[in-house]
């Protein structure tokens, strides 16, 4: 038993990749899962980011957006730009951010809502409603916003509030003495002096029927919302397997024909190396495609993923998606010299690259800073462009930023195994 | 007339000299051993010749035109060391895509593989998958791919390695056959045997370099020379007084260093010098149990040149 030990304890000491594997791989996962998952508790990395459409300009109106924009979990914007310049958002440009994965959601305090709340004061469910705009398949942040909105109802214009209140008290109950008038014209300034400065303003939001009237609204326009959520399961593991066949596909199809001698017999006809990895790159990218395709036909079958309905983008996806994933594959079979090399970096590229670019875990539940981080991924971008298509229901032509950036990586991923593969070559 | 001619090949991997001057010519339509021990530089050769390794120093030029080491020359055919064959494919099909990846296509294809089965002894093995082959029928298959669109030189690297002696007759027939239709063959081996029965000539190579080259007669008469090997095993060792009056009819007799019973001489006409031999040990009161006369052999010219038996 001793004896068996030393062997297996020599061997691995002497593999340093195998020893690497056993010790790193696992604290590197943990670290970036810890990283990924662990930093949505910090409020300064996973402020929901707000849009607010002031269609009332009324004092109201602006005491609420600017009682928003002092919410350390939202992060607001007022304008058509993102650094704050531009026209003032209106509803229409409002809408398009939600359903572009801008922001999650928009806010829009809609026009009369100042003067109906200024006439009847808290209950003001006869008045215009606020308008949540909103991908309701996201699960927390329109439900995040509505809460804080409802909190700074309560908070950012207590004054009005309690005039409007009194207002009521008075056309039920009848006027108050001038003593009373007098003492309230003394309160409220003080009153609104404490919400600006957040002094008496603070704690858990009120219930929500003494707040505005909300209404939440889904542009969106899903017919079929469960459909979308299976269709970004299926893109999400589609693309972390389609990356794992495209490693293997390449490793038997380039380190095998090493290790069998056949690459040396094909290299001695008229193909030459350029023509070989072309060849195989083009089998990886129908390989994956065919996958790809097969993996969604069971989406629709099994799960109803509306998968008929988005056809010319799915295409434009995968076709885009597989020819990236097929050159990935190559350069890291170019790149390793053993299948076990092969097989360890790969693991660790991949389930990285899957982790932080949304395959795992959706980017948009995950903080800014890791979603900006995830974009360096292969698969962010494969993902981003699926859920254009099943989920913002973009039209094929939206697509070009990703098929650009899918594209583009097709072309360093074959230069760099074209160069990688040089080592085949005469020596 | 000279189809290949290598001129002082030099070739350096890190700092393990590969090629250290090599120079030998392979002629039309013979089959020429690359003769030496492991790693002597004997792929090295084949692989700069193919255009897989660039030469340091020295030119390689192929039917007077200056192999570049870039790419394989198109009048070669390359037959490598391992089985280089897609084992889930048939052999139809392995030959079928080695065939068009070498330009062929067609009738001319379909007619180059079924020559190439039937040359092989294949023909009726076609559509099966190689993975089902035995050793020797992958070696026959291996080849076949390596000379289906009529190479005017081929070469083969080790091509009888791990194959029962049945089958490695069978591919030196198939070797022979297109010798005789003129295709130069340039083959690695280290089995002394092979080269001695079945090639034309034999190119010694050792540490880099070639040290001889030439047909067997040639070798042997620039080398041991044209003597005979007798060997006798007697019934018990000479005795010490007697060997001086046996020595007498055999100059170089020697006795063996951990057998004393078996005693060696050189002759050059056995005829003439073995009954003496025989005459004198018998009245040393010995008798011949045993007489072994060995021909000049490729195992001695290679002893002569390198001091060595060659290894496995």
């Amino acid at each position: 038993m001793g004896t068996l030990l030393r062997i297996g304890w020599l061997n691995l000491r002497r593999d340093r990749v195998a020893l690497a594997l056993v010790f790193a791989l696992p604290i590197l996962f943990f670290s970036i899962f810890a990283t990924v998952f662990g930093g949505q508790g910090d409020t300064a990395t996973t402020r929901i980011r707000v849009a607010v459409v002031d269609e009332d300009r009324s004092e109201l109106s602006a005491r609420l957006a600017d009682g928003l924009r002092k919410e350390t979990g939202l992060r607001v914007r007022t304008t058509a730009d993102a650094a704050g310049a531009g026209p003032a958002l209106d509803r229409a440009a409002g809408e398009r951010l939600v359903r572009n994965g801008d922001v999650p959601v928009a806010v829009v305090i809609p026009k009369g809502m100042g003067e109906a709340f200024a006439k009847q004061g808290l209950m003001g469910s006869s008045g215009p409603a606020i308008l949540l705009l909103s991908d309701v398949s996201d699960p927390v942040a329109p439900q995040m916003v509505l809460g804080l909105l409802q909190k700074v109802t309560m908070t950012a214009a207590p004054d009005m509030m309690v005039r409007g209140g009194i207002r009521q008290f008075e056309q039920y109950a009848g006027a108050m003495t001038p003593g009373q008038k007098a003492a309230v014209d003394k309160w409220l300034p003080q009153l609104k002096a404490q919400s600006e400065t957040g002094s008496g303003g603070s704690g858990a939001p009120q219930a929500g029927g003494m707040g505005v009237g909300v209404e939440v609204v889904d542009v969106m326009r899903t017919d079929n919302r469960r459909g979308s959520l299976v269709s970004f399961y299926a893109a999400g593991i589609g693309v972390m397997f389609l990356l794992f066949s495209s490693v293997a596909g390449a490793g038997s199809a380039l380190l095998d024909e090493v290790e069998s001698g056949t690459l040396e017999r094909l290299l001695s006809t008229n193909i030459g190396m350029t023509g070989l990895l072309t060849g195989k790159w083009l089998l990886l990218a129908l390989i994956g495609c065919a996958q790809l395709t097969v993996m969604f036909l069971w989406g629709r079958l099994a799960f109803g993923l509306p998968l008929f309905s988005h056809l010319p983008g799915f295409l434009v996806m995968t076709a885009a998606t597989a020819a990236a994933a097929a050159a990935l594959g190559l350069v890291l079979a170019t790149l390793a010299r053993t299948r076990a090399q092969l097989s360890g970096f790969s693991t660790i590229l991949i389930l990285t690259m899957s982790a932080l670019g949304g395959s795992m875990f959706p980017r948009f539940l995950m903080s800014e800073n890791m979603q900006n981080i995830g974009l360096l991924t292969f698969n962010a971008w494969a993902l981003d462009g699926y859920l254009k298509v099943f989920w913002r229901q973009a039209a094929v032509w939206q697509l070009w930023p990703q098929v650009l950036v899918l594209g583009g990586l097709t072309v360093v991923f074959l230069g760099a195994a074209r160069a990688l593969a040089r080592r085949w070559e005469a020596a | 007339m000279n189809v290949l001619t290598v001129t002082d090949a030099r070739k350096k991997f890190g700092s393990v000299v590969a090629l250290d001057g090599a120079s030998f010519e392979l002629r039309q339509g013979e089959l020429l051993a690359l003769l030496g021990p492991n790693g002597a530089g004997k792929t090295t050769l084949i692989r700069a010749i193919a255009g897989r390794v660039r030469l340091d120093g020295g030119e390689i030029r192929i039917f007077d035109r200056i192999a570049d080491g870039r790419r394989t020359p198109p009048e070669l055919g390359i037959v490598p060391q391992e089985i280089a064959l897609y084992p889930l494919l048939t052999a139809r099909e392995n030959l079928e895509v080695f065939g068009k990846l070498h330009g062929l296509s067609g009738t001319a294809l379909t007619k180059q593989v079924d020559w190439a089965l039937e040359q092989t002894g294949l023909a009726d093995r076609a559509r099966e998958p190689v993975r089902q082959f035995s050793g020797g029928m992958r070696r026959r298959l291996n080849i076949a791919c390596g000379v289906l669109h009529r190479p005017r030189i081929v070469l083969l690297d080790e091509p009888t390695v791990g194959v029962d002696p049945q089958s490695r007759d069978r591919i030196y027939d198939v070797l022979a056959e297109l010798a005789a239709s003129g295709v130069s063959l340039l083959l690695t081996t280290h089995h002394l045997e092979e080269a001695e029965a079945r090639c034309s000539r034999t190119v010694i190579i050792d540490h880099g370099r070639v040290i001889a080259g030439g047909t067997l007669a040639e070798l042997v008469d620039r080398t041991v020379g044209r003597f005979r090997l007798v060997t006798l095993r007697l019934d018990a060792p000479l005795a010490a007084e007697a060997i001086v009056d046996v020595a007498a009819a055999a100059p170089d007799i020697s006795a063996d260093a951990t057998d004393a019973r078996v005693v060696r001489a050189r002759m050059r006409d056995v005829a003439l010098e073995l009954p003496p031999l025989l005459e004198r040990i018998r009245r040393a009161g010995r008798s011949v149990d045993d007489v072994e006369v060995r021909g000049p052999s490729l195992q001695a010219v290679f002893i002569h040149l390198t001091g060595r038996e060659l290894r496995e």
